[in-house]
């Protein structure tokens, strides 16, 4: 009896706490600093360097967001989660957006209760095997071991995979890719298969990246991008439009070095004074300042020099744009028009 | 006569003769020990090859490590250049360029003394209590050290602390006020109501407004800057600390005659000790969110330090246990006829020598719960296990791999080797006031 009374008070106690919250928006101005949950350290999209401060592909859609809101790319607490916290995280409020290196599924997006903003990379798994295997195509891969991480959705693609094509594989279970970067160099596996951008990033750290190919296949589908909880759509629209206006930015050409001389004064292109807030209320729609834009593009730039800084191809990580391009560039990365 | 001078036995011992060269010395002692069956050795040349195969792939891994660099990359240019292409070469140049962060997490650069004068003094600290040689007035140093302790770490206002201490001694009192009038169980119950009412309404205000007259504070940090070995020796050292006195009291519960502290206590170390310590990690980080509503900020590190201290002290209990059920009846009956009263018999007569007999036990418990603060990794706290993952997720160090573990694993070694080391000394000296 007295337990009942207790978890009923317990229920009450958290539906109105979640009533409370339902201005995400509100909760984060109060704060002062937006929780934007990241991975614990994946090389390229986010990591703490040696003093702590956390940089990276998806730390920037963190940063530009929070500068949207404050105009302060630093007012940002980073909080690390793991593949298992992660959904628990966002769900239960502990953080305000998650930018996680995600893949967007029908299930996360509808049974767990998230909302994909948008999609920031493009990515799918691929395969990478020693150049001396002498193997073009994944489909000649019958028979091989390979180096696979557990409890992931590659391995169920990569099962699919050759029970589509009617071959077999040894599956060397590993945890981590740091792990599996040992297995397959000290040749306990023929094959590593994980997502292309990891493959990449991994291959460039061996010490003799050329004995090592990619696989031309890519076997899935995976559109990582930022999310936020089901239920509030004000504070999902904030979140998708500032990381539309780094992809409208780079459509447009501005860029961080431009951004401030261009929002000065209302330029001759209606899209650009929209954008910037030289023209029209599109901050106010959404409850933020007129220079939202501006701020967060002026955080770390716009998609695009994002791309290149983080995990382009003059960084060690060296990915192409590929499906990352513009649309206007023959890939993916598209944002509807601001007006 | 002169035959009498003749003797037929030696007057005088020969010297002894040397043994066969066979049965001395080296040869001896390899014979023995190393050739004294075919079996044997098989093993003994077996074991050489081992030890050699071992150590000259070591041994040239370590002897050509290249300490200063700035990347991975950096380190393998390095080792072409001066000692070959492709010869085997440590990068511990990972160590020299992260190495603050691995002890001490994000904490601020300008304040890593702080946890490493809160590590000199929790060893001086500690000292009064552990050898019976110092005068037993400094164990009030010791009373006070865990809110110093607190204060160096985290910061923030000296008041702050001082009025979360006042608790325990308002505490202390009204323990000692009311059991003098009411009994025992008035005075445990009313000492922690008058507690948690003085921490919830008081303690912040007072802090607050002695702060106003007579600001003195240090830089507050946050929790979740710790990291590192830093986090693993708060959250290890906290827990032993904290679980210790918690784990007696549950071993003396459960021995109980007293129906529901027998069974209370029972249960909750069965249920504590039938779940895997990850378990009630995850239940910490990710289950509490949803009883707790959003926003609150209960400290991740903090539920992470009572769910260990829960779980430690479930171990401990089980082994006080061991120590309680190896003494003979005899002791307690010598007890209760001197006419103590139970806390009286237990911290004379029982406890003392059932404690000695558990030290094995307890610091065997203390330095698997102290490894065991690795385990945080999963639920994303930066604990030096989960920093490597960070250092390598860095474009420079991408790649690295065993430097870092061959670092952490050193340092948590020396940490247990001088755990278990004192668990020894403390045991001999025990042993030798006993006879």
């Amino acid at each position: 009896m007295k337990k009942t009374v207790l978890f009923g008070a317990l229920t009450v106690a958290g539906l109105v706490a979640g009533a409370a919250s339902a201005a995400t928006l509100d909760d984060v101005k109060a704060r002062g600093k937006l929780n934007c949950g990241v991975t614990t350290g994946l090389a390229g999209f986010a990591a703490p360097d040696a003093n702590g401060v956390w940089e990276g592909f998806d730390v920037a859609v963190c940063r530009a967001v929070a500068a949207a809101v404050f105009g302060d790319p630093t007012a940002v607490e980073f909080v690390p989660t793991t593949g298992e916290t992660r959904f628990t995280a966002l769900a239960s409020g502990e953080i305000d957006m998650l930018a996680r290196n995600t893949t967007w599924t029908f299930s996360r997006d509808t049974d767990l209760g998230f909302d994909f903003v948008g999609v920031n990379y493009y990515d799918g798994q691929g395969f990478m095997v020693p150049k001396s295997l002498g193997v073009s195509s994944a489909k000649d891969l019958d028979g091989a071991t390979v180096c696979i991480q557990t409890g992931t959705t590659t391995e169920l693609n990569l099962a699919d995979f050759f029970r589509a094509n009617n071959i077999s594989y040894q599956p060397v279970p590993i945890q981590t890719n740091a792990e599996a970067q040992q297995q397959y160099l000290a040749g306990a596996c023929d094959v590593y298969t994980t997502d292309a951008s990891g493959l990449a990033a991994t291959r460039a750290t061996f010490e003799a990246p050329g004995d090592h190919v990619l696989l031309p296949e890519i076997i899935s589908k995976e559109p990582l991008g930022p999310l936020v909880r089901h239920g509030d759509n004000d504070w999902g629209d904030i979140v998708r439009w500032t990381f539309n206006a780094l992809v409208t930015a780079e459509e447009l050409g501005v860029t961080s070095a431009n951004v401030a001389e261009l929002a000065a004064a209302p330029t001759n292109n209606p899209e650009v004074n929209r954008l910037l807030g030289t023209e029209g209320e599109l901050g106010a729609m959404i409850g933020l300042d007129a220079t939202w834009a501006v701020a967060a593009i002026s955080a770390s730039g716009n998609y695009g020099e994002i791309f290149e800084k983080n995990i382009g191809e003059n960084t060690p990580i060296g990915l192409a744009r590929g499906l990352n391009a513009l649309w206007t560039d023959g890939g993916l990365i598209y944002s509807p028009p601001f007006r | 006569m002169s035959d009498k001078n003749v003797s037929f036995v030696r007057t005088k011992m020969l010297p002894q003769s040397e043994p066969p060269i066979g049965q001395r010395g080296v040869v001896k002692w390899i014979r023995e020990n190393l050739f004294s069956s075919w079996l044997n050795a098989i093993l003994t040349l077996v074991s050489i090859w081992l030890v050699w195969f071992v150590v000259s792939h070591l041994t040239p891994w370590f002897a050509n490590s290249v300490w200063a660099a700035e990347s991975l990359s950096q380190c393998r240019e390095i080792r072409d250049a001066t000692i070959g292409n492709g010869v085997p070469s440590a990068c511990f140049a990972v160590i020299t360029d992260r190495w603050q962060q691995l002890l001490f997490g994000f904490y601020p650069n300008t304040e890593y003394w702080r946890p490493v004068l809160a590590l000199v003094l929790f060893v001086v600290g500690i000292l009064p209590a552990l050898f019976t040689a110092i005068p037993r007035k400094f164990l009030i140093g010791t009373a006070v050290t865990p809110f110093v302790l607190f204060w160096l770490l985290w910061g923030g206002s000296v008041w702050t602390t001082a009025a979360g201490a006042l608790g325990f001694v308002i505490g202390y009192y009204a323990f000692k006020l009311l059991t003098d009038r009411a009994g025992l169980i008035v005075g445990v119950g009313g000492a922690v109501g008058i507690s948690f009412a003085y921490w919830l309404f008081a303690a912040g205000p007072l802090g607050d407004a002695l702060h106003s007259i007579l600001p003195i504070g240090i830089q507050y940090v946050e929790s979740k800057n710790f990291g590192g070995f830093t986090l693993s020796v708060v959250i290890g050292v906290s827990g032993i600390i904290l679980s210790l006195p918690l784990g007696i009291l549950l071993a003396l519960g459960r021995k109980s005659d007293m129906f529901i502290v027998n069974k209370l206590s029972t249960g909750f170390i069965e249920v504590i000790r039938g779940v895997p310590l990850i378990v009630w990690l995850f239940t910490a980080s990710l289950i509490l969110n949803y009883f707790l509503p959003p926003g609150t900020n209960f400290d991740l590190m903090l539920r992470v330090i009572i769910m260990v201290t829960l779980f430690s002290a479930a171990y401990i209990a089980e082994v006080v246990r061991g120590g309680l059920a190896a003494l003979p009846k005899g002791q307690y009956e010598a007890a209760d006829s001197l006419g103590l009263d139970y806390w009286k018999s237990m911290r004379l007569i029982i406890l003392p020598q059932a404690l000695k007999i558990s030290i094995p036990g307890i610091v065997n418990t203390f330095i698997g719960l102290f490894k065991d603060t690795t385990l945080v990794v999963f639920i994303g706290l930066f604990d030096p296990i989960g920093l490597t993952n960070a250092i390598r997720a860095s474009t420079n160090w991408n790649g690295i791999y065993w430097e870092l573990y061959v670092f952490i694993g050193l340092m948590f070694f020396v940490f247990c080797y001088s755990m278990g080391r004192y668990s020894l000394y403390l045991e001999k000296k025990l042993q030798r006031e006993h006879r």
